[in-house]
């Protein structure tokens, strides 16, 4: 068997998947704990908008995708405090128009292509070396702001009121889980593409969600479904010829469905 | 209508607050103040604006018109949070799925007076182990607290509440599907503080059976303030008795 791990693509993609797999897993348990879960998908149908607008524009689409997606994020929050409007109507108007703009701008520059594709399914295997540093950092980032507001996040996530009359600055926490979630979406888009990505960030969590005993255990529990998720999709994706994406996402899926069993028996046994 | 014979400055001033929900007023001119020592229960019918008073007093709402002042300082500017407890109305709806445990919990009281970055530390160990012990919950510290009964979970959050001895604990229904012995039990414990550790104390209730035990003062709303004073002045308040028939049982004699 040839060793694929010599392979400088292969290197990219393990190294890029992990990172981005690391920070999805761990905003992901806080927004599926704030019901926020749809987010994710609304965020990543306006990516497909921006990542069209730097098509069109011709300027980095990654760059311009980015910029949308984080000014949009931060619309959505301030519609829900300010307007008073339900969170998934704001996420469903967004997210119909960024993909509206996406077709429409895709067909009069011509590049509904190949291009748009690599975005559209994603494209880790042919991830390059600055976008390795892009995901690196991205997932540091991510891990050094939620372990500094660790506290704050938990006890927002667990009761926002009662946050509040604790001196805790929600908004504020709101905002920055906002713009890590836009910046987690528009890099991991790279890996599993803007169809699955908030996949990436829902069906881990979700997974360790059913087993962790406290929130410590389940970030770690999503993380490792994440990550190995990941990994195992990429061999398998190469070995077998399929693409990674769907390949990563199914059998996230399937440690979901693992570890929801495991849940139901405990706790059949436990009645029992 | 102030009997406060208190001489310090009150804990809680509210000044001429008036709030809508949309069309609809809620809250309608609404003044009075709660002294340090007070065990004071808000009553009123349904739908009388008692949640919302609670929420203006925390900053949570904002009045359209009128202030509220908390331990002196304007609500708007407030920085005190270390000394306010508050136990929201909906503290046993909690999910169940949530994977959070009593200490976590617990601990969560003590951001308020932390500064960033706010850590819990091993030195903060001591005063959960105190507020679970005063809850008489320390054997469930390391339990989910989703696998606690509705009772159990409500005193978790009095204990959350309390872990940084606040000089004021509000509390908005705390006995909502809670059964009647429990209820006893979390009386007595909330007349304890108010006693033994001079925490004063803000209930808003239905269950004028803690009116008629454990409370020294009655605000009763219904839109505006109809009545705020001592309970033996409630008791003999012929405009309350009207208001309350039929929601309330009252019973006013001490035991």
């Amino acid at each position: 068997m040839e060793n694929v791990l010599s392979y400088g693509f292969m290197q990219r993609a393990l190294l890029a998947g992990l990172f981005i797999a690391l920070a999805c897993a761990i905003l992901g348990v806080f927004l599926v704990l704030r019901r926020d879960a749809m987010i994710g998908h609304g965020l990543a149908h306006i990516t497909f908008g921006g990542v069209a607008l730097g098509l069109f524009l011709e300027i980095k689409p990654l760059l311009m995708a980015l910029t949308v997606v984080v000014l949009c994020s931060l619309i959505i929050l301030k519609l829900r405090e300010k307007a008073g409007m339900y969170e998934d109507t704001a996420i469903g108007i967004f997210s119909s128009a960024g993909m509206a703009v996406g077709i429409i701008l895709a067909t009069l520059s011509g590049k509904l292509n190949v291009d748009l594709f690599s975005y559209l399914f994603g494209s880790i295997l042919a991830i390059e070396k600055f976008e390795v540093g892009i995901a690196i950092t991205l997932a540091l980032t991510v891990i050094i702001i939620v372990a500094t507001f660790y506290q704050e996040f938990l006890y927002q996530t667990f009761d926002t009121e009662s946050a509040r009359t604790s001196g805790i600055r929600v908004g504020l926490l709101d905002g920055i889980l906002a713009v890590l979630t836009s910046v987690t979406i528009v890099i991991g888009m790279k890996v599993v593409g803007i169809l699955l990505v908030a996949a990436l960030i829902v069906i881990p969590s979700a997974a360790g969600l059913q087993l962790a005993n406290s929130f410590k255990q389940a970030m770690v529990l999503s993380s490792i479904v994440s990550m190995s998720s990941v990994i195992t999709g990429l061999f398998v994706a190469y070995y077998w010829d399929l693409p990674a994406s769907g390949t990563i996402i199914l059998l996230s899926f399937l440690v979901f469905l693992i570890f929801g069993g495991i849940r139901l028996i405990k706790k059949t046994t436990s009645i029992e | 209508m102030d009997l406060s014979v208190n001489k310090r400055p009150p804990l809680v001033s509210v000044n001429n607050v008036s709030f809508s929900y949309g069309a609809t007023k809620v809250l309608d001119r609404v003044t009075f103040s709660i002294s340090a020592g007070d065990f004071l229960a808000i009553i009123g019918p349904n739908g009388s604006g008692k949640t919302t008073l609670l929420k203006i007093i925390l900053g949570i709402l904002q009045p359209e018109k009128g202030s509220v002042k908390l331990l002196g300082e304007n609500i708007k500017v407030f920085k005190q949070w270390g000394n306010i407890g508050y136990v929201p109305q909906k503290a046993t709806n909690i999910d169940s799925f949530f994977p959070v445990s009593v200490r976590e919990v617990v601990a969560m009281g003590l951001l308020s007076q932390k500064k960033f970055p706010r850590f819990i530390r091993k030195k903060d160990e001591g005063a959960i182990d105190r507020a679970l012990e005063q809850v008489n919950l320390k054997d469930f510290k390391n339990r989910r607290i989703g696998e606690l009964s509705g009772g159990q979970q409500q005193r978790v959050f009095i204990a959350r509440a309390i872990v940084n001895r606040p000089l004021i604990l509000f509390l908005d229904e705390p006995t909502t599907g809670v059964d009647a012995e429990t209820q006893e039990k979390f009386y007595s414990m909330l007349g304890r503080l108010n006693l033994a550790e001079k925490i004063t104390i803000v209930i808003i209730t239905h269950d004028l059976g803690i009116v008629n035990k454990r409370v020294n003062k009655v605000a009763c709303l219904n839109q505006r303030l109809v009545f705020h004073g001592t309970h033996d002045d409630f008791c003999n308040s012929s405009v309350v008795q009207e208001l309350l028939r039929g929601e309330y049982h009252l019973v006013c004699h001490r035991h």
